[in-house]
């Protein structure tokens, strides 16, 4: 990169991400013919959405009877009642209409025997207002995310969607009014700078589960949305809740879905007991995420753990039929194999809790419009899919509610956009003369820093100090030795050096500026966990224990509220949950038991 | 055998500094309780020299992003047990398509052939208010199809590729047709197979069986075109 020039191109709306929420919303843009540019740091069908196996949620009771409304409670309960009511409602009314719509887009659904779309049993899944599990999950096998992002994708082909394939969206353009304009990339291939001047801007940038040191997540998933926005003065809401998954492979980070568990799946400790029935009586092996992930800890803190180290506990799905699961899960019998060196057919696989979905992120409303801490909304700017938060998932997801988020939220802001894009001016609002000031800023410093941090050990201490200091169990003075640390490694990500200065391809350079992404949300998370003197999800403090006035350690009365946190002078500040529905009645505040 | 050193022979190039492509022997050290995949290695490998330029995202196998030749075979680096290969390890960029940079290629050919085919779902009838129907029988016609990571393996391991690019589909976008034909969904079959009857765009194929060999997801390129041309004779009769 000898010398740095921008050029400036003009959009009616750009889009920063081509996984399942930035696709499905380019769907929207192409086909009501605004001019559009997706950007994505990958090939569209490498984003991590291709990963998702399990399925996506939606009442359609095509094997059972089920209603939107026993999803929404399922919904509210799973969040510990920090969603907003509003949105689950809406998220969960849609379902059936996102998923059949998909199916009709050519996704290749499993099939019941009636030819419809096949659907399983998944954690946090009841029928009847909590009472029994339902088959909920709409599933392609095992590989439930690859087969839509791939139909999702294909749907724009048709759709003709104008791609910036490589292309990483550095940061965003916002003017003294606080509108935003667009965003400031980098062509990988070729080191070229260039502004995306646009009346609309929709961040799907996914999540920023490489904060932690052992993630289900990809190596691009490094919230760089979190990072953009953060640095433009948005505020992160509840960035301290993050699920980890029961079961990702022990040693290799690598996903087991809990469709595994839905097909009959069963977790054992070192006495081959299936001690999910201690922990969860009811829903057992399929209780909530954070509660079967902690229930796992607690068996290997108090040394149930299976293996040498006694150090994580087995998935046994021997007892199910082979045929079942080369048909169901075959992708998983791949997986272990690979990466356990198992075949589930004959062994069970080793597995820990490991970090795996971030149900924070930039602040929206239903319609996927940015909102500001005061409720208005900001002008020009929206977000969908795991790098926002509508929010649907408040302080602990159910499974499969993701893929659904996508559809959903994708759409509504791919449709908030079109209806914004036609009723404004046709003239773009003018840059500010300083547009690009401070990213070349960035670039500068960093082509030409001397004795500076690498960026990879940098990278490993900051994933090894969330991992330590906010993982499943949180401690209060972990929490605040995590802060400062956090803050010392801050340090050290504003002097990162790179050996590598060529202009094409340059990986290094590219590591380096998602570094800079993932300092803002570890400290945002880290600052939000250590602050909220409650356990509620997700987030479990060792000073906020289960007592009879506040069960589960959840504390209604002071903490029954959204985190924002605040990049500029590094501040927090709350706003309320939204607990009144759009039709039906508020679900009502209860202690979580499954 | 896993040993604590490694030897590697990896392909260079660097336009902006390299006057030509050259190899480098690199050995490194590892751990092999952790470093097992190749992609592991190549990771500790950058963090050496940050200068080493692949692509990678999942490392799982699932997002087709680091198809490079090792040891002379196409495969991803991420799906590659290290204890089984042969040292030094040879590592090239994908053969056919244009080196942007070390083991990056232009994938721009690739993606176009892909693209040619109309890879989506044509059915211009009404869509019904609920899913359309498909039989499990049926769907499962899709098994061996939809899984292509659109890796390029097979396409960039195949003679009638190398030598046609632009003219022969190839076996990853021919692959991809037979899913779309293969929908009991879709309703362009006959279009679909008017498209494909031409001297290049399939009949490149000589059936010599390459793509199958390497593809890192054990589908049959080979099988679907096979198919693909036996629709064809069955609808000349
Ligand atoms: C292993 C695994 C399994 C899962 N299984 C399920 C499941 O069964 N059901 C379920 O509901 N959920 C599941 N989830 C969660 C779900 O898959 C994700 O939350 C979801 O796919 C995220 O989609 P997205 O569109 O928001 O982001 P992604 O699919 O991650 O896409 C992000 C996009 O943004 C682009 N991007 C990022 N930064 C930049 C930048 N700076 N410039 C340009 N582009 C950028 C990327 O290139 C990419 O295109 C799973 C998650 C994992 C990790
Ligand atoms: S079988 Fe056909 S497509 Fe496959 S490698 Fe041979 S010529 Fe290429
Ligand atoms: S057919 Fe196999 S080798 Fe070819 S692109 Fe698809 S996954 Fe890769
Ligand atoms: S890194 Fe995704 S396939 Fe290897």
């Amino acid at each position: 990169m000898s010398k740095l020039t921008i050029s400036v191109r003009k959009f009616d709306a750009v889009i920063v991400g081509a996984g399942g929420a930035g696709l499905r919303a380019a769907i929207q843009l192409s086909e009501a013919g605004l001019k559009t540019a997706v950007l994505s740091k990958v090939f569209p069908t490498r984003s991590h959405t291709v990963a998702a196996q399990g399925g996506v949620s939606a009442s359609l009771g095509n094997s059972e009877e089920d209603h939107w409304h026993w999803h929404m409670y399922d919904t509210v309960k799973g969040s510990d009642w920090l969603g907003d009511q509003d949105a689950i409602e809406f998220m969960c009314r849609k379902a059936p209409e996102a998923v059949v719509e998909l199916e009709h887009f050519g996704m290749p659904f499993d099939r019941t025997d009636e030819g419809k779309i096949y659907q399983r049993p998944f954690g946090g899944h009841m029928s009847n207002f909590g009472e029994k599990p339902v088959r909920r999950a709409c599933a392609a096998a095992d590989r439930t995310g690859h087969a839509m992002l791939h139909a999702l994708y294909q749907r724009n082909v048709r759709a003709n969607t104008q791609f910036f394939v490589e292309w990483m969206a550095l940061d965003l353009i916002r003017d003294a009014d606080g509108q935003v304009l667009g965003v400031i990339a980098l062509e990988m291939e070729t080191g070229e700078i260039v502004a995306f001047h646009a009346k609309a801007t929709i961040f799907a940038t996914g999540g920023a589960g490489r904060i932690y040191y052992s993630s289900t997540n990809a190596f691009i998933n490094t919230g760089d949305g979190l990072g953009m926005a953060a640095r433009a003065g948005i505020a992160l809401e509840d960035m301290e809740f993050w699920q980890f998954h029961p079961t990702g492979v022990a040693g290799a980070g690598v996903l087991i879905t809990e469709g595994v568990r839905g097909e009959g799946g069963i977790l054992r400790n070192s006495d081959n007991e299936r001690f999910m029935e201690r922990y969860a009586p009811n829903a057992k092996d399929l209780a909530s995420r954070d509660v079967v992930s902690r229930a796992m800890v607690t068996e290997i803190n108090e040394g149930r753990g299976c293996g040498p180290a006694k150090d994580f506990v087995l998935l046994d799905i021997t007892h199910l039929d082979p045929a079942t699961i080369m048909k169901r899960l075959p992708g998983i019998r791949e997986i272990s194999i690979q990466f356990a060196g198992i075949d589930p057919i004959k062994a069970p696989i080793p597995v820990v809790p490991t970090c795996h979905y971030q149900m924070g992120g930039i602040p929206t409303n239903f319609h996927g419009q940015v909102v500001n801490p005061d409720g208005s909304t900001v002008t020009g700017f929206y977000a969908a899919g795991e790098c926002a938060c509508a929010s649907v998932h408040g302080a602990n997801r159910l499974g499969t509610n993701s893929l659904l988020d996508l559809l959903v939220f994708g759409k509504s802001s791919g449709d908030s956009v079109v209806e914004a894009v036609k009723a404004g001016p046709n003239a773009l609002k003018e840059l500010p003369a300083d547009f690009a000031d401070y990213t070349l800023a960035r670039l500068n410093r960093l082509n030409t820093q001397k004795g500076g941090a690498s960026v990879n050990e940098t990278r490993l201490e900051l994933q090894r100090t969330m991992q330590k200091h906010c993982g499943v169990f949180r401690f209060k003075d972990m929490l605040v030795e995590g802060v400062s640390k956090i803050c010392d490694i801050e340090k050290a990500v504003h002097l990162t050096e790179i050996g590598d200065k060529s202009a094409t391809w340059n990986t290094a350079r590219v590591e380096a500026l998602e570094l800079d992404n993932l300092i803002e949300v570890a400290k945002s998370t880290m600052v939000s966990a250590e602050a909220r003197k409650e356990s509620r999800g997700a987030h479990v403090r060792d000073d906020a224990p289960d007592t009879a006035a506040n069960p589960n350690g959840r504390d209604d009365e002071l903490w029954l509220k959204h985190t924002l946190w605040h990049r500029e002078g590094n501040k927090l500040s709350y706003k309320p949950v939204q607990l009144k529905p759009l039709s039906v009645e508020t679900i009502a505040l209860k202690t979580r038991a499954y | 055998m896993s040993s604590p050193t490694m030897q590697f022979k990896i392909y260079r190039y660097d336009p902006d500094k390299d006057n030509a492509p050259y190899m480098q022997d690199i050995s490194i050290e590892i751990d092999p309780t952790i470093d097992r995949k190749l992609l592991d290695v190549l990771t500790k490998l950058k963090a050496k020299d940050d200068s080493l330029s692949y692509r990678r995202s999942c490392r799982e196998g699932i997002c087709g992003s680091d198809a490079m030749n090792i040891n002379g075979k196409n495969g991803l680096a991420c799906l590659t047990e290290i204890s089984e290969l042969k040292q030094p390890v040879v590592l090239r960029p994908l053969p056919g398509l244009p080196v942007i940079r070390d083991l990056i290629v232009d994938m721009t050919q690739f993606f176009k052939q892909y693209h040619s085919v109309k890879p989506y779902l044509i059915n211009d009838s009404p869509p019904p208010d609920r899913e359309r129907l498909q039989t499990p029988e049926d769907r499962e016609e899709l098994n061996g199809l939809y899984e292509c990571i659109l890796c390029a393996c097979c396409s960039t391991s195949c003679p009638s590729f190398w030598w046609n690019p632009d003219k022969f589909v190839g076996p990853a976008g021919l692959l991809n047709a037979y899913r779309f034909i293969a929908d009991t969904r879709d309703e362009a079959t006959n279009a679909r197979l008017d498209d494909l009857e031409d001297p290049y765009r399939l009949f490149r194929c000589h059936t010599i069986m390459n793509c199958v060999e390497v593809c890192p997801k054990n589908l049959n390129p080979t099988q679907a075109i096979g198919k693909i041309k036996e629709m064809m004779v069955r609808r000349a009769i």
